[in-house]
This record gives structure tokens, C-alpha cells and sequence, in this order.
């Protein structure tokens, strides 16, 4: 067990070496120069190529790679925006949770719809509810994400004006300034990003779960439990859907990495100051600090689900060693 | 004396995509207490269906069974799921083929074993594995008290049959279906659990119901045998009349391809063809496309089960008649008998 987690650790910092190396050759492949930017449109090319010094583009790319590293590895710290010359830890600290607020809510309501939709559709198939259940699979894995969220804020938010249309709310450290603030205004607002998010991927969940249990239904266990004599809502319980959950919780974990690294779309819609909005905004810029600092977050989030996945699925399921 | 459990006249139907499948077609037998009874068959000629439908445990949709089930008297055909429910696992229990797969993986073995008691019985914990830790020894598991928190994949496969079996037994029902116990173990392993059947048998004083293929298993523990073919019985007798004095092609069939160490075979028999489809079966006897002896009435006619001169317990479904029969009979017996190797 512990010989695993160390395994896994050492994994993650290769995983971690070649995400970061990649951003960085995809960068300067780009045929842009940074300092031009950072310099102003009127600056003499003098002045640019002391921008270049400033930032540290002037050198080669595998020097300043290397600077990267050994600055992040030993200040733990990601840089400086070269726009803003903010510190790009801030900034991520400052839009992760946001991301995360949308990322988080919108899986707990995923579930909440997607195991008793696809429970119920698994055990009466081609009834009136599992076909419309399957319709909305259809609708929820073809439609994209923007077109929804855009859709719901006109309708809910715009037409029957139930909701805010867009923007966040902090919970905890309320700034000053701002007009709102705590739980209850901070999931107001999340409530149609969360929705939209929700619809999209609870979807595949519905389809994943129903095929999930339709196929553990039919294993011999399960006949063995009936003879045993047990009620149908504890053959569910405890032999069909611990069984059954063991993929979905796999899923779930990539996914919410996966939907940490960026939710591009339903950020820039609805106005949410995440790492979706930060990333797409640096990439405009030509802000590698920041930018590196959003594929490092991502990165970091899908490697610590995985792991935390394993762990679990461990647990669930005993005939899974970690060795 | 009145039966434990009597089957009369059992039919059961499932809707396909391409048609009604008469899995079950009028089948008829009961068990007494204490007796152990063979039904015997090719894969798919409704052995199992009959003993799921006896359990309750069909698919609901698409499936209907007629006839009567009597259990105590009491017609489990009719019963409410709960009380079917409340039978299950209790009065009557069952094993299955395959112990690889019948024992859930995420659950600890002894846990398992409780679940069956404390579904039937109103006890603690404690009382549930106290009787748990018991059964597991009953049925000659090692270190039972350290094995009962183990996971299924930690056993082999015959400890898992045990294990089923433990399950089965654990509280004391009066008939136990078990559904070729032994066909997914080898063949060492397979004699130890049917031993253990035996023994357990004898001291739980359990009704048997034996569900095989194999008539060697037949042999060594049944009372009575039913031989089915395609839905329907061809034959019922005691075991020692199948063995002396068979009456049905079929049986023949069955008992000329036992593989035989003890004589010198050429060549192992067998029985041509396959057997028939049960969404369509052939007019007549079933067994006619396949049976050396087909008359001409074999291809118009169902035979009825009918009685052997000479033998009240033993009944037959053939057309042939009674001297062809005796003498085909005692032909396979001298070659069963055969030269000593």
C-alpha cells in the first residue's frame, strides 16, 4: 500500500514533467513575440528587446524551461503573469475555487439525477420512463454545453428572470466591494451554470449507470441473493449496486479532473471568473505563466482524482490489490 | 405418506423475440422427505428451468408456468412474492453450477452466510455468525474461524461450492435444489463435494433435489431419477431399475456414452444430432429424429407416460414395445458390462 503510493507519486511527477515540457514547446511554436505585446504597439524594437530581457524570453527555450522548474521545485512558485505581473499563484488561487464550486455542485446533481434515472430505466427496459430517459441521453450528449447554458439564461434567467443571468459570488472571504456574498447568494448564482453543466454530462451518467446495472443484474450472485430469500430493495442495495458503481466511480473521477482543468464554455457564459476564463484569456495574451500555471492546476487535479479513484476502488471492491 | 414437494403437471413458457420457447412441458414428480432425486438431461432441455420455476425464481416478464407446485400442500405457483420469499433460502434452498460466480465478490464470505440467517431468523449479529462459523465447519472448511472473513476470490472453487452449500444448509431447509453442483469443478474436487452431500444429507435429513448431466453423479447419490428431453420426462424410475432395466431410447443413449475406464471401448458413443429447438419442436416423439428405433407413429404421436409391467415406480414415454424394449435393454447392459480391461 504504501509502496504503491509511492509509486504512484514518482508517476505523477513524470506525468507531471511532460505536461509542463509540452506547454512549453506548443508555446513558442507559436509564431508571437510576447514582449511585443507586453511593450505596447508603439514601442521602438530597443524597447521590445529589453521587454524580452525583462520577461526572460530572450534566452533560449530550454533555459528558460529549466528556470521554470527550478523556481517552481524550490519557491514553489509559478511566476509572474507577463502581462499583469501578478503572481500567477494568486491568480490560480483565486479562480480554482470558483472552478471548483461549479465543478463540484454540478457532479453532486449529476448524480442525484443520473443513479436513480439509470437504476429505474435498468429495471424496466423499453418502459415509457427509459425511453424518455434515453431521449434525454440523446439530447444531453449532442447539445453543446454553450447552446444549453445560453438557452437557460435566456428562458430562466432573462424571460422568467428566476435567476441571475451571470456572475459569481464569493462565500467565504467576501471582498468589500462586491454586492453579494455567502452560501445562499453564491449558490444562487451558481444554480444555472450548475444546471447546465449538470444536463450535459448526467447523460452519458444515465446511459453508463442503466447499462451498469442491466449487466449485474444478471450475474449469478445476484440469482444467489434471490434464493437466499432477500427483498428486491436490498438485492439492489447490497449486491447490485456496489457492484455496479465500481466503473461509474472511475468516471467520475476523470471527469471531475478533467472538468477542473477547464470548463471553458460554461465559464465564458455564464461570467465566472475560473480557471476556464483565466486560461482562455492568457492563451489571447500570450501569458505563459499563467497559462502554464492553469495546465499545471489541471494536471495536478486529474492525478490526485486518479489516485483518490484507485484508493476507492480498492476499497469497494476487495479484489483489488494495491501492490 | 404425503409428498414434501409434488410437482404436477408443470409447464413454463417464455416469450422470445422469435416465438414461445416451451422450456417446461407437463412435467410431473414429487420428493419425500429425506429421498434425493435425480433429474437428468441435456443441456437445455429444461432441468434448471424446472427448478427455478419450483423457486419462484424466473424472469418475471415474459414468463408464465402452469400447473401446480406443492409444497406442503401449499401451491408455490400461487403464492405472494413474500411468501415466496420467505421460502426461499428457508424451506427450500439452492445451489448452483457455477460457485466461480455465484457468491457475490464485494461482500466477505461470512457476511454472506449471515445475510441468509438474518433474513429467516430474528437474531444478533453475534447469533448469525456463531451460526455461520458452524455451517462453514459442517462442510469442512479449514480454519473456518479464520476463513469466514475472507473474500469469495480467496477460495478455490471447490471451497466456494462449499461454501454455497454452507449457505444452502444454513438454515436447515427441507429440500435443497442443487443445480449441477459439481459440473464446474474437477473431477477430484467434484467427488469430495458430493460426499460432503451425501454426509450433510444424511445429517440434516434435507430433500434433494439433484439437477446433472452426468448419470455417474446419478448413480452414486440419487434415490429416484427423472430423465427429461426436451421439456418433457421420458422416463422416471428408482435408480437401481434405470440402471437394470432402462425403457427409453434416450436412457440408452445416456448410459452407452458414459465414459468407462473399467472396459476396453473402441469409440465413446454418442447421440447423433442435436437436440431440438424448443421454439419449435418435432411433431410427435421428441426424440424421434434422433432415435434408431423411429416407428412411423413416433412421427404422429406423443407418447404418454405410461407404467412398466413389472415395476409400479417405474414409468416411460416410448412407443416401442415391451419385448424390443427388454431385449435392447439387456443388448446395452451385456455391452455396458462389456470386456473387463
Amino acid at each position: 500500500m504504501f509502496q504503491y503510493l509511492i509509486r504512484r507519486i514518482l508517476w505523477a511527477g513524470v506525468l507531471f514533467l511532460a505536461v509542463t515540457m509540452v506547454t512549453y514547446v506548443i508555446f513558442f511554436l507559436v509564431p508571437a513575440n510576447p514582449a511585443r505585446l507586453a511593450a505596447g504597439q508603439s514601442a521602438t524594437p530597443e524597447r521590445v528587446r529589453e521587454v524580452e530581457k525583462f520577461l526572460g524570453v530572450d534566452q533560449p527555450v530550454y533555459i528558460q524551461y529549466v528556470k521554470f522548474l527550478k523556481r517552481l521545485v524550490l519557491e514553489g512558485s509559478l511566476g509572474q503573469s507577463f502581462v499583469t505581473r501578478q503572481s500567477v499563484n494568486e491568480e490560480i488561487f483565486r479562480a480554482a475555487p470558483v472552478t471548483a464550486s461549479l465543478v463540484f455542485g454540478a457532479m453532486i446533481l449529476v448524480l442525484l439525477v443520473a443513479i436513480p434515472l439509470g437504476i429505474f430505466s435498468a429495471l424496466r427496459p423499453r418502459s415509457l420512463l427509459d425511453r424518455a430517459a434515453m431521449t434525454y441521453v440523446l439530447i444531453g450528449i449532442s447539445l453543446p454545453s454553450f447552446w444549453i447554458g445560453l438557452v437557460l439564461a435566456y428562458v430562466v434567467g432573462f424571460k422568467l428572470g428566476l435567476t441571475p443571468i451571470a456572475g459569481y459570488c464569493e462565500v467565504i472571504s467576501v471582498p468589500e466591494a462586491s454586492i453579494c456574498g455567502g452560501v445562499v447568494d453564491w449558490a444562487y448564482r451558481l444554480v444555472l451554470p450548475w444546471s447546465t453543466l449538470a444536463i450535459v454530462v448526467a447523460g452519458t451518467y444515465v446511459r453508463f449507470v442503466r447499462a451498469e446495472v442491466m449487466e449485474t443484474m444478471n450475474q449469478d450472485y445476484v440469482r444467489t441473493a434471490r434464493a437466499k430469500g432477500a427483498p428486491e430493495r436490498q438485492v439492489m442495495s447490497s449486491h447490485i449496486l456496489r457492484n455496479a458503481m465500481l466503473p461509474v466511480v472511475t468516471m467520475i473521477g476523470m471527469d471531475i479532473g478533467l472538468l477542473l482543468g477547464g470548463s471553458i464554455f460554461i465559464e465564458v457564459v455564464f461570467g465566472l471568473p475560473g480557471l476556464g476564463g483565466t486560461a482562455l484569456e492568457s492563451i489571447g495574451r500570450f501569458d505563459l505563466p499563467t497559462l502554464q500555471g492553469v495546465v499545471i492546476f489541471g494536471a495536478l487535479a486529474i492525478i490526485v482524482l486518479t489516485l483518490i479513484v484507485d484508493l476507492l476502488y480498492a476499497w469497494i471492491d476487495p479484489r483489488i490489490r494495491l501492490t | 405418506m404425503t409428498p414434501l414437494l409434488e410437482v404436477r403437471d408443470l409447464r413454463t413458457q417464455f416469450r422470445t423475440d422469435d416465438g414461445l420457447l416451451q422450456a417446461v412441458d407437463g412435467v410431473s414428480f414429487s420428493v419425500e422427505p429425506g429421498q434425493v432425486l435425480g433429474i437428468v438431461g441435456e443441456s437445455g432441455c429444461g432441468k434448471s428451468v424446472t427448478c427455478l420455476t419450483i423457486m419462484g425464481l424466473n424472469e418475471k416478464r415474459g414468463t408464465t408456468s402452469t400447473g401446480e407446485v406443492l409444497f406442503r400442500g401449499e401451491d408455490l405457483l400461487k403464492a405472494s412474492p413474500k411468501r415466496l420469499r420467505a421460502i426461499r433460502g428457508d424451506e427450500i434452498a439452492m445451489i448452483f453450477q457455477d460457485p466461480m460466480t455465484s457468491l457475490n465478490p464485494v461482500h466477505k464470505v461470512g457476511t454472506q452466510l449471515m445475510e441468509a440467517v438474518s433474513l429467516h431468523r430474528d437474531v444478533s449479529r453475534k447469533e448469525a455468525r456463531a451460526r455461520a462459523l458452524e455451517l462453514l465447519e459442517a462442510v469442512r472448511i479449514p480454519r473456518a474461524d479464520r476463513r469466514i472473513d475472507d473474500y469469495p476470490h480467496q477460495f478455490s472453487g471447490g471451497m466456494r461450492q462449499r461454501v454455497m452449500i454452507a449457505m444452502a444448509l444454513i438454515n436447515s431447509p427441507d429440500v435443497l435444489i442443487a443445480d449441477e453442483p459439481t459440473t464446474a469443478l474437477d473431477v477430484t474436487t467434484q467427488a469430495q463435494i458430493l460426499d460432503l452431500l451425501k454426509q450433510l444429507q444424511k445429517d440434516f435429513g434435507t430433500a434433494i433435489i439433484m439437477i446433472t448431466h452426468d448419470l455417474g453423479v446419478v448413480a452414486e447419490t440419487c434415490d429416484d431419477v427423472v430423465v427429461m428431453y426436451s421439456a418433457k420426462v421420458v422416463e422416471h424410475a428408482p435408480v437401481d431399475e434405470i440402471f437394470e432395466r432402462p425403457q427409453h431410447p434416450y436412457t440408452w443413449g445416456l448410459m452407452g456414452s458414459l465414459p468407462r475406464l473399467d472396459i476396453v471401448v473402441d469409440r465413446l458413443q454418442q447421440i447423433p444430432g442435436q437436440p431440438p429447438s424448443l421454439l419449435n419442436p418435432p411433431s410427435g416423439c421428441r426424440f424421434h429424429p434422433r432415435c434408431p428405433y423411429t416407428m412411423t407413429v413416433c412421427k404422429q404421436t406423443q407418447p404418454a407416460l405410461a407404467g412398466v409391467p413389472g415395476d409400479v415406480f417405474h414409468e416411460q414415454a416410448c412407443h416401442l414395445d415391451q419385448t424390443t424394449k427388454d431385449r435392447e435393454a439387456a443388448k446395452l447392459l451385456a455391452a455396458v458390462a462389456g470386456v473387463p480391461a
